[in-house]
């Protein structure tokens, strides 16, 4: 059994996920919460947001995000991965800065234009 | 003479300014003394904007990014690098920029200089002072403007949402966030917060602690953390020693409104914000007020759409004149801190006004009751409610029409 709080919204539902019971999910107000406690505990995935190092621009750091979530457990190692992106002005909000992060299929884009 | 002055670019500013171009008007400035636009969203790398305005979970320079192409296709004038000194009463505007000091003159003004950061000065923590206390906020922009991280070994004073991102932004550069300690017994930040930054990380969150001691000669070396009772009274046997060289302060924001006091306008101590209509109209006849520099919202989505009625409000004092009769007063009732606005005009109010406020502590089932007298005039039901999270109600105009004085306030259901 584990305890968890409902992101999903304002409400933060204190969840219950069973792991022994297919992870079933309690104290969930709605679906979404049922949800979420079963990918929670399954394979939670998160967004992940920082800045690479760019040359040439106005500021000297470029802030990206990964275009859709990752696992959780790689987020350490995909900012040490990002570290080792440098770009070059011009960049535009949208572009790719780097594929198919660790393998996860999810890339990694710029936030802004710099 | 410019048909309107906006008064900072971030994205208030910008929302008023696009919102008031569609209406009509052709001459517009906005004034900002930043060397971009987007304002304070330019530092919120994270996720998590624009859920409501555009459906998607987008990063704060993505959020402004999508405002600024929407001015930039306008031919809204923006002069940045230019700090606005001063306003008057019959509308002038000072300002300094590269260019140097001059005066501009508009027929309509709209505030949004949004906030800024309470400081330790404002919080008093006794001990030394050494190096290494930052508020969240100038930590947040060292480090996601310019890369640079503010110390290795962090407590965080204050669970406001700033200081919760900071918190998961400095571990994943590789920081040791130690605590975030919180005076009051529930967190300032929205949930999703505590559990994507704190909880994700073990970071512990101590409620009704608050720090007691800082010591350290150049640089910070460690603070003292003790419980508080329900006076907010350190108890004696509870001290906490950490051994750090960072305190990041979350502790609140202050709207900035230099310019606003200066002009004359009347300002409501509840908020520190002007006192604005419906409309966003402040006191004086033609300037309006919108965003972060009205109240702190927590939500841009929700300064997007309060902006966009000031622009539009603006363009139509501009186009067809002041707005003509008496108002609606709105009251803050039983465990709710303020309201925005607090006036609404009796006759020329749209069908559906948005109101705003905060409760001022946690509930469970309840009821937000809208109510002159004994007459209670609508009724919402809430799953929940806490203060770090804005509540917004919608009224309807034609319920409120015979009343003077109408009371919003809060009850367990
Ligand atoms: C750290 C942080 C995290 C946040 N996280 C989220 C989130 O996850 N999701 C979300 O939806 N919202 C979030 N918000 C809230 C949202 O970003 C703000 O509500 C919004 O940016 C407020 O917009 P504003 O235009 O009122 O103020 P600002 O963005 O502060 O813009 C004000 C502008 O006015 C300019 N200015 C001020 N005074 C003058 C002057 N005298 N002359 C000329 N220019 C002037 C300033 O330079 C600035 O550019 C966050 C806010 C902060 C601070
Ligand atoms: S379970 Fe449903 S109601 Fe409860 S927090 Fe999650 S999304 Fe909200």
């Amino acid at each position: 059994m584990t305890e968890l709080t409902c992101i999903c919204c304002p409400m933060g539902c204190r969840l219950t996920v069973d792991e022994d019971n297919d992870y079933a999910v309690t104290g969930n107000t709605c679906k979404r919460g049922a949800v979420y406690g079963r990918n929670e505990l399954m394979n939670p995935t998160r967004v992940l947001t920082t800045t690479v190092a760019i040359d040439g621009a106005a500021h000297g750091r470029m802030p990206v995000r990964t275009e859709d979530a990752i696992p959780k457990g790689k987020l350490f190692d995909a900012i040490e991965e990002l570290k080792k992106v440098h770009l070059t002005s011009p960049v535009h909000c949208g572009d790719v800065v780097l594929e198919n992060l660790l393998g996860t299929g999810v890339n990694v884009i710029a936030s802004r234009d710099l | 003479m410019y048909d309107l002055a906006v008064i900072g670019g971030g994205p208030a500013g910008l929302a008023a300014a696009y919102s008031a171009y569609e209406k009509g008007l052709r001459n517009i400035i906005v004034l900002e003394r930043d060397k971009e636009l987007g304002g304070i969203l330019n530092q919120c790398i994270h996720n998590g904007f624009g859920l409501h305005r555009f459906k998607e979970e987008l990063s704060g320079p993505e959020y402004a990014h999508r405002y600024i192409e929407m001015v930039q296709d306008t031919s809204v004038e923006v002069k940045l690098d230019t700090m606005v000194i001063e306003i008057t009463p019959d509308k002038k505007i000072f300002i300094d920029s590269p260019s140097g000091y001059e005066c501009i003159e508009a027929k309509s003004i709209v505030l949004s200089m949004g906030c800024r950061e309470r400081t330790r000065g404002a919080i008093s923590i006794p001990g030394t002072r050494p190096s290494g206390v930052f508020t969240a906020g100038a930590a947040q922009r060292y480090l996601n403007m310019e890369g640079l991280m503010a110390g290795k070994r962090v407590v965080i004073l204050g669970s406001g949402d700033i200081g919760l991102i900071m918190a998961r932004r400095m571990t994943l550069e590789g920081a040791k966030v130690l605590a975030c300690v919180e005076v009051m017994p529930y967190s300032g930040g929205l949930t999703r917060n505590i559990v994507q930054c704190l909880n994700d990380f073990d970071i512990p969150l101590y409620l009704s602690h608050t720090v007691t001691e800082i010591r350290g000669d150049k640089r910070l070396e460690g603070l003292t953390v003790m419980e508080v009772d329900e006076n907010r009274r350190p108890i004696p046997g509870t001290e906490m020693e950490f051994d750090c060289d960072t305190l990041l302060l979350s502790v609140g924001l202050i709207p900035e409104n230099e310019l606003t006091r200066g002009a004359g306008i009347e300002m409501d101590p509840r908020t520190n914000g002007a006192y604005v209509f419906e409309n966003m109209e402040t006191s004086i006849e033609g300037v309006f007020a919108c965003g972060n520099v009205v109240h702190v919202h927590d939500l841009v989505d929700f300064v997007s759409a309060e902006s966009a009625r000031a622009g539009e409000a603006a363009a139509d004092y501009v186009l067809n004149g002041p707005v003509k009769g008496d108002y609606i007063r709105v009251q803050n009732g039983d465990a709710v801190g303020y309201t925005v606005p607090q006036k609404i005009h009796r006759d020329t109010a749209a069908d559906k006004i948005d109101v705003f406020f905060r409760v001022r502590s946690v509930f469970g089932k309840s009821q937000i009751v809208i109510s002159s007298g004994d007459t209670e005039i609508q009724v919402f039901k809430r799953p929940y409610m806490a203060p770090g999270e804005m509540e917004h109600i919608v009224i309807s105009a034609d319920k409120l029409k015979g009343f003077d004085t109408v009371t919003v306030s809060a009850k367990e259901a």
